[in-house]
């Protein structure tokens, strides 16, 4: 259900003929689980509570990892598949 | 209302990859005697003036604008590409941590703008005279943002906003001999 969700999006920003840089070619932003839930229905699959403490949240719908690479990385979930 | 023209008023052609630049550039920015600054001051300041000088305010506090997206031209391309890693080589570690690379109204320092930085006190010769002095220490501010690049065409743009600064003392200048009237009448007490 929300999982199908891309927990990131990239677009390619435009870049000048002039540009005095090398140029960053995809840039990402974060588009977080809670973006896509209206309201937290009960009953939720739960991760263990050692799991949840080390996580940080009790269910695995909730859970949004961040890593800088792993965003621009066109294999990951950010890559190809959440670029609109 | 304004008629929006999408070009800059002078080209910015940015030459040198100078993270540490756009720091300093910030100032013109969202410092004290920067663009935004102009802009705001003399489109405020404009309501409660002489009706023969208004308009003059109008066009340069509407001039401003534009001299306020070159600056943030300038910085946009100096930062856009740079890494987390270069940004705080360039000094920009804060402000990464603050904003990304996004644009911020501040100083070179960080300080964020505040509306205490512009003053309109409804005294014509005081509000004019104040006008004046801004432009005069954004003419300066100019001066010593050229002299912390050697990229020529950076100093180009800047040096062209600086001349900006130079009329528009003198255009002030004027309104104020404009409200002093009596000169030149030949007219005797």
């Amino acid at each position: 259900m929300l999982l199908h969700h891309t927990p990131y999006k990239t677009y390619e920003p435009f870049i000048g003929p002039f540009d005095p840089c090398p140029p960053i070619k995809v840039k990402a932003y974060s588009t977080p689980p809670n973006l896509y839930i209206q309201f937290q229905p009960p009953g939720w699959e739960q991760f263990s509570p050692a799991e949840a403490l080390k996580r940080g949240t009790l269910w695995p719908a909730l859970y949004s990892p961040y890593d800088p690479k792993y965003m621009l990385n066109p294999g990951g979930m950010g890559g190809k598949e959440g670029k609109r | 209302m304004w008629i929006y023209e999408k070009k800059l008023q002078y080209p910015v052609r940015v030459s040198k990859c100078d993270p540490r630049m756009a720091r300093f550039l910030i100032e013109q920015y969202g410092g004290a005697d920067g663009e935004l600054s102009a802009a705001l001051r003399y489109l405020n300041q404009r309501y409660s003036l002489p009706d023969k000088v208004i308009g003059l305010l109008t066009d340069i506090g509407t001039e401003e604008f534009a001299h306020l997206e070159m600056i943030a031209t300038m910085v946009y391309k100096l930062t856009k590409d740079a890494t987390p890693e270069q940004l705080e080589e360039a000094g920009l570690g804060p402000h990464y941590v603050n904003h990304d690379r996004a644009l911020f109204y501040e100083n070179a320092a960080g300080v964020p703008w505040t509306a205490s930085y512009i003053q309109a006190k409804g005294d014509p010769i005081a509000d004019l005279y104040e006008d004046i002095a801004a432009e005069e220490k954004a003419r300066a501010t100019y001066q010593w943002l050229i002299d912390m690049t050697d990229d020529v065409d950076l100093q180009d743009s800047l040096k062209f906003l600086r001349e900006r600064e130079i009329v528009h003392s003198l255009r002030f200048k004027e309104a104020v001999e404009i409200l002093k009237e009596e000169q030149g009448k030949k007219k005797f007490f």
